[in-house]
């Protein structure tokens, strides 16, 4: 599975306001490979959803700015790109999902209007055509009657159906990166199975690569092969799913782990995190996590903490791994 | 949809109705009306013969009945200062009036869509920042004070155009603005915060993951969505804009019925006020049944209720 698709260097996106700088994507760095899935978790507000929209230059102007870093797609820079080509990248070879399937669709045109719109970007086909091909798009999400729903508008779906269609908009393109912010969060958890179901379905069919955002671990341990965690802006700590979840080894990690309520172990109290996490435009000048961290030490404080590799593509930002 | 439509013209008929009852009894409150057209020193059996033959004697709701089927077949009675027929004198003012609106609709369509939308994605550029003072002057300055500033300017000291009266084209110039002005602003200010709102949506960024060209994103996906509340105010102002044309056709000499109107209150022509009154208030009735069509039209969710 070597054959890497995305690589994210060095990423940074800050959002400019009087008051000051924003760091919400401060030096992320990953890389995504065919047919795998990278869940990118963390809390709310830690920069993930920034990251993703970073991928794609649609961070909000013109507030927000990319400022430094590389996104690579299949090799080609896409920060360098003009904005006309990057539309040409943008739902044919990066596609999205995003969080809310209830807003994410036009309320006033139908969806047979906008899944057709998805398909006609990429080839000039008479528009019964591409109505066809929008029907089968919407049989292949498993969208029952699918000829006649193309007919409806979004308020007469169900939120499962509106993610389907949603999926189904985010696929016409066949692209080669789907990248899923909280696709499940909006619906109720049956639909949030068979809805993750499915996108595994169709990721085994076209050996896409898949960024999953989300932060329920549940959903990174059934889904994820690989998991990125991010904290305030910067990613903590990075491995397989199964060495994450056994071994953390970022005291942050550690902690979130220890957050998780189990259901084979009777407790009382559920652990929490003490404290909160930095506000994005005062970061501490050290380790972002000193402030709540257990084992902080002097140097925590004076300097962030390189990626230290622990094992087979497993590491962590600690100073204390170091040695 | 047809249901929908079917239902709003049943409810505009109605108000119609009530409308109608409304300016039938105002009319009678202002007085008898014979008491005006007799001399003061009248016998009241003259009176009384005069108040038969106008069929004022009668029960008042056999007088609605007479006054509700004449209004029905065009007949509004005699101008009491002319002694014409008043559906001739509507006949003749109504269409004026008509070129007039339309013209600044007109104007209004062709500014305030535009600059709004584009006030809104180019949010604090100088075009939204002249945007933003020529709506602020639109709304606050008086209509009629800006109709004569332009006939001082634009008539009397550079001569361009003509200051009052209709004939060609030019004359349309000056009214049609100072009436567009207004519009513009209110129109403009209004999409332009219905637009922000809808650009910041999640479907227009998912509009944008697809791939769309930004001309599309913006007039296709938010201004549709963007016109909704437009929309729903427009037959606020297109009610005001009837009788905002009182100030203008009087300021530039317009002969429309916003004129006729004037001058009928001035000569105390009750006929003519009330025929007036009522056709203007059957306007408003019908543009905002014509507003409600076209919202449904605007939004499925409204369609399908």
């Amino acid at each position: 599975m070597a054959e890497a698709v995305l690589e994210v260097e060095d990423l940074h996106t800050y959002f400019f306001n009087r008051r000051g700088v924003l760091k919400a994507v401060d030096g992320v760095s990953f890389t995504l490979y065919r047919g795998e899935t990278l869940g990118l978790v963390g809390e709310s507000g830690c920069g993930k959803s920034m990251t993703a929209l970073s991928i794609v230059r649609l961070v909000p102007r013109p507030a927000a700015r990319i400022v430094r870093g590389q996104v690579r797609l299949r090799g080609e820079d896409l920060l360098a790109k003009s904005e006309r080509e990057m539309r040409q990248v943008r739902g044919r070879r990066i596609a999205m999902i995003l969080q809310d399937p209830q807003a994410s669709l036009n309320p006033v045109f139908t969806i047979g209007n906008q899944l057709v719109e998805a398909f006609a970007v990429q080839r000039r086909w008479p528009r019964r055509r591409l109505w066809t091909l929008a029907a089968e798009a919407l049989r292949h999400v498993k969208v029952p009657e699918a000829a006649r729903r193309l007919y409806d508008f979004p308020h007469q779906l169900s939120g499962g159906m509106k993610q389907r269609v949603v999926g189904a908009i985010a696929l016409a393109g066949a692209p080669e990166v789907l990248i899923a912010d909280e696709p499940t969060t909006a619906l109720d958890v049956t639909i949030q199975l068979q809805f993750l179901r499915l996108l595994k379905e169709l990721q085994a069919e076209t050996q896409m690569a898949m960024l999953f955002i989300t932060h329920d671990f549940g959903i990174v341990a059934r889904l994820c092969d690989r998991v990125a965690v991010m904290y305030a802006g910067r990613i903590v700590e990075q491995g397989p799913v199964r060495a994450v979840f056994r071994q953390p080894a970022h005291p942050y990690t550690q902690a979130l782990m220890a957050s998780v309520p189990r259901l084979d172990v009777k407790v009382d109290t559920l652990a929490t995190i003490e404290g909160q996490p930095p506000a994005l435009d005062a970061l501490p000048e050290g380790c972002r996590f000193a402030p709540r961290c257990p084992y902080v030490e002097r140097r925590c404080q004076q300097a962030y903490p390189p990626m230290v590799p622990l094992q087979a593509d497993h590491a962590a930002a600690c100073w204390r791994l170091e040695g | 949809m047809y249901r929908y439509v079917a239902r709003r013209c049943l409810q505009a008929l109605l108000a119609l109705l009530v409308l109608s009852a409304v300016v039938f009894g105002l009319v009678r409150l202002t007085g008898d009306p014979t008491l005006l057209m007799l001399p003061e020193d009248a016998s009241a059996e003259d009176i009384a013969r005069l108040r038969r033959a106008l069929g004022l004697d009668r029960p008042l709701p056999v007088q609605y009945w007479i006054f509700l089927r004449n209004a029905l077949q065009g007949d509004f009675g005699r101008s009491i200062r002319g002694q014409v027929p008043v559906r001739d004198l509507i006949a003749e003012r109504f269409p004026y009036s008509l070129r007039l609106a339309a013209a600044s609709f007109a104007i209004t369509l062709l500014l305030a869509v535009p600059l709004g939308v584009l006030a809104a994605v180019y949010k604090g550029s100088w075009l939204d920042r002249l945007a933003q003072v020529v709506a602020v002057l639109g709304q606050s300055l008086p209509m009629f004070w800006v109709g004569i500033l332009l006939i001082q300017v634009f008539a009397v000291q550079l001569r361009l155009l003509p200051s009052g009266g209709t004939g060609s084209v030019a004359h349309y110039v000056l009214p049609a603005f100072t009436l567009g002005w207004w519009l513009v602003a209110g129109i403009m200010r209004l999409l332009r915060s219905s637009m922000l709102e809808v650009l910041d949506s999640e479907f227009v960024k998912l509009a944008r993951l697809k791939g769309l060209s930004e001309a599309r994103v913006i007039w296709k996906h938010a201004l549709r969505n963007a016109l909704i509340p437009v929309v729903t105010f427009g037959g606020i102002y297109l009610a005001v804009l009837i009788t905002a044309a009182i100030l203008v056709e009087t300021v530039f000499a317009w002969p429309g019925l916003g004129r006729l109107v004037y001058e009928a209150i001035v000569f105390r022509d009750f006929p003519v006020v009330q025929a007036v009154v009522l056709l203007t208030a059957a306007l408003v009735i019908v543009s905002s049944l014509v507003v409600d069509i076209l919202y449904a039209y605007l939004d499925p969710r409204i369609r399908y209720g």
